[in-house]
């Protein structure tokens, strides 16, 4: 007969803890200081990662993300501390002035955030009358422009119009009529703004004409020729131009020469001055000479 | 032996690498259980000079982060004997202590405690050249010392210094720097199986760590369970494990000779198993609950249940007294201790000025086993514990574990030994010109 009572289970032995192979070098590598922060750290920051972008690859939420951030972006660009309010230009004449604030209209207020500093001065060192400009937002909220304008020392004619020339020979300006500007010296002729300086040192030189010197012409961008009124030229060499007007001054002083009707003084050639004669007194000359001879 | 010599440095250069991380793992393989501690090297210690040992022994440098213990398999006598079964016990120890240790081990110090180990006392002598010894006389001593022919399967397990004489002054810890004529040196080598080494070494290889160390497990034994005096004045520790049953002599802190006995505390376990014909599980509980080698007239009253899984009533309500227990133990470990004295008499134990028998092992825990020993060793017996190390768990001070404490000793520690010293440079030449005619031979 069987036993009633269950039978009893065989006692296993106990359970081998044994790892496997595999385990046991999972379990080591799981150990490894490397692997351990990559788990710890790089697995927490990639999942952070991976949502982040793709909730932020949908169109809605993207949009979403790049309102709120002009939003945020225009409250602290709006706020009173950054505003400008007005414009004051510094260190230019009233015409200079007004032409560079018309150079760079603004709609006040602004914010500075809004302001680009650099191509303002820019534009503004283009203007003619400027030589240099330094833009900044000063105090009390007020963007101050200051000027160093340009200083103009002679008047170039091209054409009909009148430019007003730095020493540099660089333009300053304009003006309507030669009485605007009847204290600088005129000169005329292409290439002439090349030569501003040579120019200023022959109109210093001619001191003793000045009443009756109405300007330099650039004759073939390489001399000048001095126009006196009554059409009168003294035509100066390219080399050695003030010695040779130096010449003519002190001829001029010592026999009144310009005062004569002589056309052309003829200084290009230093060992031939030559003058040329107007032809009333060339006839009036020829015939002095043949009455002399008839008699 | 050159063979041997490098594989031992590179052993010794893992050490190094070992202590530079900072971790390393003891492994004490035994027969009856695999234990497993992670070191850590980290104390206020560690950086210290060589000089002297440091305080608390030279231990304060390591702490102990983890520790595991598994009941061994595949091994016997203390030696591999079914190498998948020891290396999934081995995987078990490992993976236990480092989950403890919380830290990735890669580099282990192991012990063996079979193989068959032999002593030799080896002697050499040199002269001094320039009168003042220095390192390359130390190492020229060294391998002036004539091998004896100890057999091809047999390796070199340990070969340490343990005595320098210089002229006629002997018992010299480090002739170094001293002024003499003639050095000589007194070398104790022990050498094992080449198998149950190799075994050992795969093993550890097959679990992916690398072997940073290999000790004898009664040297290990010895060096965490003698007491500093008994180590200088002369001891003997009989580390009584469950396969083997290991002896270690030390003198002068040195150890001068060890040994091993193939019969340890399974071997009482099979005996009640067969004399009581009960299993080997049940057999291995009796004993530790109620096993004892001195009977008393108490003992034949206090009956014990053996139990049994027949369903037989009247088998498995057997019960025997612990008189007749005691009466099927006592002559095994009668037979172990008198094969200890016979080890013991060869070696000219009785020569030692002073003649301490310290017992540790897991199968010194049978009560009575001192009383029992003092008869048969003599009557300077105790029983001995391992040192106390830091972060010990509770679980893993008692005796059962003094060799896996003495292996932390010699990881943080270890003697000198000969492939410390340098190689002279006539005998390393020589060697590579033999290694070079060699390679000719094998190639043209």
């Amino acid at each position: 007969m069987q036993p009633l009572s269950a039978p009893r289970r065989p006692r296993a032995l106990p359970r081998d803890p044994a790892p496997s192979k595999w385990k046991y070098r999972y379990q080591r590598w799981m150990l490894t200081p490397g692997v351990r922060g990559l788990i710890r750290i790089g697995v927490p920051c990639a999942l952070i990662g991976i949502i982040a972008v793709s909730w932020y690859s949908h169109g809605t939420n993207k949009e979403m993300v790049a309102a709120k951030w002009e939003e945020v972006k225009a409250t602290v660009q709006q706020r009173p501390e950054f505003m400008v309010s007005g414009m004051d230009v510094v260190g230019a004449e009233p015409v200079l002035a007004d032409l560079v604030v018309a150079t760079v209209p603004m709609a006040f207020p602004i914010s500075s955030f809004d302001i680009d500093l650099e191509a303002m001065r820019q534009k503004v060192e283009e203007l003619d009358g400027v030589r240099s400009a330094r833009v900044r937002v000063g105090e009390a909220g007020h963007l101050k422009i200051d000027i160093t304008p340009r200083i103009p020392v002679a008047l170039w004619r091209d054409g009909d119009t009148l430019h007003l020339l730095d020493e540099a020979g660089t333009f300053a300006g304009v003006v309507e009529t030669r009485t605007d500007r009847i204290d600088l010296p005129l000169i005329a002729g292409d290439g002439a703004q090349d030569h501003i300086e040579e120019a200023l040192s022959l109109f210093r030189d001619a001191k003793p004409l000045q009443e009756r010197i109405r300007g330099l012409v650039r004759m073939g961008e390489r001399r000048w020729d001095v126009v006196l009124d009554r059409d009168q030229r003294i035509l100066l060499p390219a080399e050695g131009a003030v010695a040779a007007l130096d010449r003519v001054i002190v001829l001029q002083q010592a026999s009144d020469l310009l005062d004569r009707d002589v056309a052309v003084v003829d200084m290009r050639n230093a060992d031939r001055p030559t003058i040329r004669v107007n032809r009333e007194a060339a006839g009036a000359l020829h015939r002095a000479g043949q009455t002399e001879a008839d008699n | 032996m050159g063979d041997l010599y490098d594989s031992q440095r590179a052993m010794r250069n893992m050490r190094k690498a070992a202590m530079q991380r900072g971790v390393i793992a003891i492994l004490d393989i035994g027969t009856s259980k695999i234990a497993c501690l992670v070191l850590r090297f980290d104390g206020p210690e560690t950086f210290r000079g060589a000089d002297g040992v440091g305080s608390l022994a030279g231990q304060s440098s390591f702490r102990v982060i983890g520790a595991a213990t598994t009941r061994s398999r595949g091994v016997k006598f203390g030696e591999v004997d079914a190498m998948q079964e020891t290396e999934r016990a081995i995987r078990t120890a490992v993976q236990a202590a480092q989950k403890m240790a919380n830290v990735r081990v890669d580099h282990v110090i192991a012990c063996i405690s079979g193989g068959r180990p032999k002593s030799y006392g080896l002697d050499g002598a040199v002269d001094i050249a320039n009168g003042l010894v220095t390192d390359g006389d130390i190492g020229r001593v060294m391998a002036a010392c004539d091998v004896p022919d100890y057999g091809v399967d047999r390796d070199v397990l340990h070969a340490q210094p343990v005595n320098f004489a210089l002229d006629h002054r002997s018992g010299m810890a480090d002739p170094r720097g001293q002024i003499g004529n003639q050095l000589n040196c007194d070398m104790h080598m022990l050498t094992v199986d080449s198998m149950a080494l190799q075994n050992i070494f795969f093993c550890i290889k097959r679990c992916d760590l690398e072997l940073a160390g290999i000790a004898s497990s009664a040297y290990a034994s010895g060096i965490s369970s003698l007491v500093e005096d008994e180590q200088e004045l002369g001891a003997a520790c009989i580390d009584l494990g469950g396969g083997s049953t290991g002896i270690s002599v030390f003198m002068k802190k040195h150890m001068i000779y060890a040994d091993a006995v193939r019969m340890g505390g399974d071997h009482v376990t099979s005996d009640i198993s067969m004399g009581l014909s009960v299993p080997m599980a049940t057999a291995e509980r009796i004993k530790t609950f109620y096993g004892g080698v001195m009977a008393t007239g108490m003992d034949d009253r206090e009956m014990i249940e053996i139990g049994g899984d027949t369903g037989d009533y009247e088998h498995d309500r057997r019960t025997v007294s612990r008189a007749e227990l005691i009466g099927i133990m006592r002559p095994r470990v009668e037979e172990i201790l008198e094969e200890v004295r016979v080890r013991l008499d060869a070696a000219g134990f009785e020569h030692l000025p002073s003649q301490q028998i310290v017992l540790t092992g897991g199968a010194s825990q049978i009560p009575g086993l001192d009383g029992l020993a003092s008869k048969i060793l003599g009557q300077q017996v105790r029983l001995g514990r391992p040192l106390r190390v830091q972060g010990l768990p509770q679980a893993a001070i008692g005796p059962a574990f003094s060799g896996a404490v003495g292996l932390t000793l010699f990881a943080a520690h270890p003697q000198d030994e000969w492939w410390d010293f340098e190689i002279p440079a006539d005998n390393y030449s020589g060697r590579s010109l033999k290694r070079a005619v060699r390679w000719f031979k094998d190639n043209w």
